[in-house]
């Protein structure tokens, strides 16, 4: 049993069994409005859990907080510049592109500066981000250009579209991360920033790199969510901040940097919309939908450490 | 030998780490008022029985007995039985002052008062085994020097408190000690034996337990190869029954050093002289422990190796001295650990070129001797000398003109250092500029130049012939730094 | 007398405190009597309660994600049970202390990330304060209402209260012996197991601490605000880890201060009030917020350069 010694077959095994178990209270009614539903939702979780993951993986203390004020300042610009005209859509990407990358520079330019850790640079940042949104966005609702709202809700052969993009990136992330030279680095640094200095690594290109990788993909995600819900919101990145740390976790990375994966954001990422649907089909109210979902959330990642027992070293 | 029953025992000790056997059926009886001295190469086995005798490993077979019965031997029994152990890492927390270390190392020992009386254990403790040493027990550890920290762990370990200290480890314990302070500790365990304690002194410099040790044994691929009252070894005797052959020292050629014309890269420094190195050159780096020849190393690290973005040839590379710290990278296989300094020289397009990784890790560890039967284990799977070749050859397989060396040969064994000497004068000759700092003056007979350093700057530097121990030792103990310059 | 490192890392709260309150009188002179004093640090009781409670797991070196949630769960509690049904709600807060011990065992002995087992809790904790206030009320025990409203001679009660916790946070962490024990596992935790300690109760003694100082920080705040509900702390999480790091700690290695993180807590509350006295746009307000964060982590950095130069010429 090989496929249930890697560190991410759990999230997968999760997510298959409260999708059994969803679907077995419609009677099957469901199954494949479920499925593509759940590859919808989870394509924004997997976004921004690709790169929290890289930013994880640089050891301990590296955490992006600044994700969900990047998403929804990225979203209220790129959509007020577009202002509905389809013929800006590739213009409109780039601006929230190119916001992502800002912070994430400015994030990396904070932590070095300061020389403080990154949760606490990433959490200052993410305040001045989040009243930027605030300011531009004035409360006017503007609508994302009809192509870009048709293109992220609908469909190739029955897979969402956002699913393909979040499906490619995840394939860029892993080549990334296990075959490239940059993603051996990232990991040494993980395991040990002193030993990866001294083995010449370029520790500063490196984690900066990674910051605006990370910040990019928010910005992607939140120009994505916009576009997906027919506008930006203020709140809209607020529940990502959370659920990209769960989703890398939850997936078998390591929280103490140094040993990723990325198939576990998918199945973990699927697990998390899973579990939300599951309780709702069931009919429970708000608090035990929350008391379950955080329960579940430490079952799996209690199981997991139990596996983990069993393959140390591997 | 004494007849005195044996304080702590173990026989016919077997233990296996999944492929590697640690112990191979070890014998051993340690005797009130005896310093044994544990002599072998790294994997012999040494750091396993000392896990065994302090009760953190159980037996796979064999048994320990204490006061001559056999029973449950654990971490707590250890304890209770008056055992004390001094490890090669520091185990020490730095976050803590010195007075509260001795808190936390002797549970139990302190009523409601505990903070006066903790300071007053942490000095009395202090004074005893390093008198004059200097140290504020109301200093955090982390802001003490590394000598320092060593200093109070084993200051600590033999402090009076709690069940008495009856049986002192101690592994490697003046790796970090200048001569002076360890002469002090070996002066110390000669009158703890004397008062009836017994010791096991772990150290890889032989003249030091010659001279310390009652008894020596000598270990080798987890076994006991002899076991003989200190008297009767010679420094070649031990070399020769560790399995190493004793050599004739050998000068280096000096022929091709002479002729080195621009220098590769120097370090000036607003006091003391400047350090130079030229292409094939062996610059030495010597002087009492921790008087700035790491903060140079470093220094000169962080100049030639980008930070920002590193190109595909590596001006510079680094062999680790403290490899727990800054060398090895523990989650990984033993050939990602070698080849991640050489990685820009192995990549195509961004991606790692899986199969050239290979056969790069592979030609090394047929050079350089590292004991596995596979690349791809965990580097921790590997004895800490096999480590450090590691190391060394990550530094040398990237292909940087200037290597330098911080300290590298600590808790390395005899035969190995012979290797890596061979290795280290061929790729001098070969053109490859080396900075060597070591604690071993032997070592530093095999540069080419060396630069004494007192009190953070060089004071004196000594080429070819006048490269001897007196003049080392002149350089590293006369007067100030100022007036050496001067 | 030699200025250490970690007296200059405590000098900063206190000196960011002091301008700050300079900055608020030189605005508004009148802040600068007893009632002013009182207004501008109202809710700094429970703030500095929270930032103790985060700063007992921050010194194992772990992260409690979940403390707005347990705050608000405390608070909810304290508003229906301990009110109405005094001994049911003191044994239920009594009971949530013991979850937290029963937390940081856990935790230990599965070798669980604290990071997501906590993320996991805050679900928990949310869901139970929504099931037993799913709208805002509730009502403050009288005797909670008379402590925290009393007013004590020369300091204001927010101020008093604020010194003798972190008179109290001190002598546990820095001064007993098992605040010795916490910081040494945060420090060395193997060395600390082999000299014969049980990490296991370390780690619950450090988890029950900061449930308890959570509770107090709920009831705390119910006594201030005479209700609850179940959104009221969850900006806790996030001010209660700026708070600790404001203070002079560290994410790892068992490197905290009491006295650092209250002031650091105190000084998070008055930024609040700086804000509004400097008729800030409401869209600035969290921008200068985390801009304030920065400047003091800035000036932390300036001063630390300042002593390593004078350490470096003597």
């Amino acid at each position: 049993m090989t496929l249930l010694r890697k560190p991410w077959a759990w999230a997968w095994i999760a997510a298959v069994a409260v999708y059994a178990v969803t679907i077995a209270a419609t009677a099957g009614a469901s199954a494949a409005g479920l499925a593509q539903a759940a590859f919808t939702f989870a394509a924004f979780s997997v976004i921004v859990g690709l790169g929290q993951m890289f930013v994880i993986t640089l050891g301990p203390g590296n955490v992006d907080l600044s994700i969900p004020a990047t998403m929804t300042l990225a979203g209220t610009v790129a959509l007020k510049f577009m202002d509905g005209a389809d013929d800006r859509a590739v213009a409109g990407l780039a601006v929230a592109l190119g916001i992502g990358a800002g912070v994430g520079l400015l994030n990396y330019a904070l932590i070095k500066a300061l020389r403080i850790p990154p949760i606490i640079a990433t959490l200052a940042l993410s305040f001045i981000v989040q009243s930027t949104a605030i300011w531009t966005n004035r409360g006017i609702r503007i609508k994302p250009p009809e192509s870009l709202a048709a293109f992220s809700t609908g469909n190739l052969w029955g897979i969402p579209n956002l699913a393909i993009v979040a499906g490619l990136l995840t394939l860029a992330a892993w080549v990334l991360l296990e075959r490239s030279a940059w993603g051996r680095r990232v990991t040494a640094i993980g395991q040990s920033p002193a030993a990866a200095r001294r083995a010449g690594i370029a520790v500063d290109g490196v984690r900066l790199s990674t910051y605006v990788l990370c910040a990019t993909l928010a910005g992607l995600c939140g120009f994505l969510l916009s576009c997906f819900s027919g506008g930006a919101a203020l709140n809209m990145g607020a529940e990502y901040l959370l659920i990209s740390i769960a989703v890398v976790v939850i997936g078998g990375s390591s929280v103490a940097g140094g040993n990723s994966n990325v198939p576990g954001i998918w199945g973990a990422a699927l697990f998390l919309f899973l579990v939300v649907s599951m309780l709702n089909t069931y009919g429970f109210g708000a608090g035990p939908r929350m008391i379950l979902t955080g329960i579940i959330i430490i079952a799996v990642i209690l199981a997991a450490s139990l596996r983990g027992r069993g393959a140390e070293g591997g | 030998m004494s007849d005195a029953p044996a304080l702590l025992s173990v026989s016919d000790a077997r233990l296996r780490f999944g492929e590697v056997t640690a112990l191979d059926g070890v014998s051993l009886a340690l005797r009130p008022g005896e310093c044994l001295g544990l002599v072998g190469h790294n994997g012999a086995g040494k750091s396993t029985l000392v896990n065994v005798l302090n009760g953190g490993l159980a037996l796979h077979a064999g048994s320990v007995a204490a006061g001559g019965r056999a029973g449950r031997w654990d971490v707590a029994a250890a304890r209770a039985m008056g055992l004390r152990c001094v490890f090669q890492e520091l185990s020490l927390c730095p976050n803590l002052t010195v007075a509260e270390n001795a808190r936390i190392l002797h549970r139990g020992h302190f009523g409601l008062r505990w903070r006066a009386e903790a300071r007053r254990l942490a000095r009395a403790a202090l004074d005893a085994v390093f008198p004059g040493h200097g140290i504020d027990v109301r200093a955090q550890v982390a802001s003490l020097a590394l000598a320092q920290r060593q200093m109070v762990e084993i200051a600590l370990a033999f402090a009076e408190a709690g069940t008495p200290a009856r049986l002192v480890i101690l592994d490697e314990p003046t790796s970090s000690l200048d001569a002076g302070i360890a002469g002090q500790l070996l002066a110390h365990v000669r009158r703890f034996v004397a008062a009836g304690g017994t010791v096991v002194l772990i150290s890889h410099i032989l003249s030091e337990v010659l001279a310390t040790a009652t008894r020596i044994v000598v270990m080798k691929d987890g076994k006991v190869v002899a076991d003989r009252p200190a008297a009767a070894f010679t420094q070649a005797g031990l070399v020769a029954a560790m399995g190493s052959t004793a050599r004739e020292r050998q000068r280096p050629d000096r022929a091709a050093a002479a002729a080195a014309p621009e220098p590769l890269a120097v370090h000036a420094s607003p006091r003391g002289l400047p350090v130079r190195v030229a292409p094939g050159e062996v610059v030495g780096l010597t002087g009492l422990a921790g008087h700035g020849q790491t903060e140079l190393l470093r220094a000169l690290h962080e100049r030639l190796a980008p930070a920002w973005a590193a190109g595909r040839d590596p001006k510079v590379a680094y062999v680790a001295g403290d490899r727990r710290f800054d060398g090895i990278l523990p989650l990984w296989s033993i050939r990602r650990n070698l080849t991640i300094s050489a990685l820009a020289a192995l990549t195509r397009r961004g991606l790692v070129d899986g199969r050239a990784e290979a056969a790069a890790a592979e030609a090394w560890r047929t050079r350089i001797g590292i004991r596995s039967p596979d690349l791809g284990l965990p580097i921790l799977s590997l004895s800490g000398g096999n480590q450090q070749k590691v190391l060394f050859a990550r530094a040398l397989l990237a292909a940087a003109p200037l290597v330098l060396m911080d300290d590298p040969m600590r808790g390395v064994d005899v035969g190995t250092k012979q290797e890596v000497y061979g290795i280290i004068r061929a790729e001098a000759a070969a053109g490859r500029a080396f900075v060597w700092y070591s604690t071993e003056i032997e070592e530093m007979e095999l540069c080419d130049r060396v630069y004494v350093f007192r009190e953070g700057a060089a004071v004196a530097e000594l080429e070819g012939e006048e490269i001897t121990e007196a003049a080392i030792l002149a350089a590293s103990f006369a007067g100030h730094a100022a007036e050496a310059l001067a | 007398m030699r200025l250490s490192p970690d007296l200059i890392r405590l000098a900063v709260p206190f000196l960011a405190l002091a301008a700050l309150l300079a900055g608020v009188f030189w605005l508004q002179p009148r802040a600068m009597s007893y009632t002013g004093l009182n207004l501008l640090f109202n809710l700094a009781v429970p703030i500095a309660l929270a930032t103790l409670a985060q700063m007992f797991i921050i010194a194992v070196n772990d992260l409690d994600l979940s403390m707005g949630a347990f705050v608000s769960f405390a608070a909810c509690v304290t508003a229906t049970f301990l009110h109405d049904t005094p001994v049911l709600g003191a044994l239920i807060l009594a009971a949530s202390v013991a979850a937290y011990a029963a937390l940081g065992v856990v935790i230990h002995l599965r070798g669980l990330p604290a990071i997501v087992v906590t993320l996991g809790m805050s679900f928990v904790w949310l869901g139970l304060a929504v099931m037993i206030l799913p709208a805002p009320g509730g009502a403050a025990p009288a005797w909670l209402r008379a402590l925290m409203t009393v007013r004590p001679p020369l300091l204001p009660m927010a101020l008093a209260a604020s010194i003798l916790i972190a008179l109290v946070a001190h002598l546990i962490i820095a001064r007993s012996a098992l605040g010795v024990l916490i910081r040494g596992v945060g420090g060395n935790e193997r060395s600390v197991a082999r000299a014969g300690w049980s990490v296991l109760r370390a780690k619950a003694a450090a988890y029950a601490l900061a449930g308890l100082f959570g509770v107090l920080a709920g009831m705390a705040l119910v006594g201030l605000t005479t209700s609850a509900d179940a959104n009221i702390a969850l900006r806790y999480t996030l001010l209660s880890i700026a708070g600790v790091i404001l203070g002079g700690g560290e994410f790892v290695g068992g490197r905290v201060s009491a006295v650092g993180a209250v002031v650091g807590a105190l000084t998070l509350a008055l930024a609040g009030s700086f804000l509004s006295f400097l008729r800030l746009s409401p869209d600035w307000q969290i921008g200068a917020q985390g801009a304030i964060l920065i400047l003091v982590l800035a000036l932390r950095l300036g001063l630390d350069a300042l002593e390593r130069r004078r350490r470096g010429r003597a």
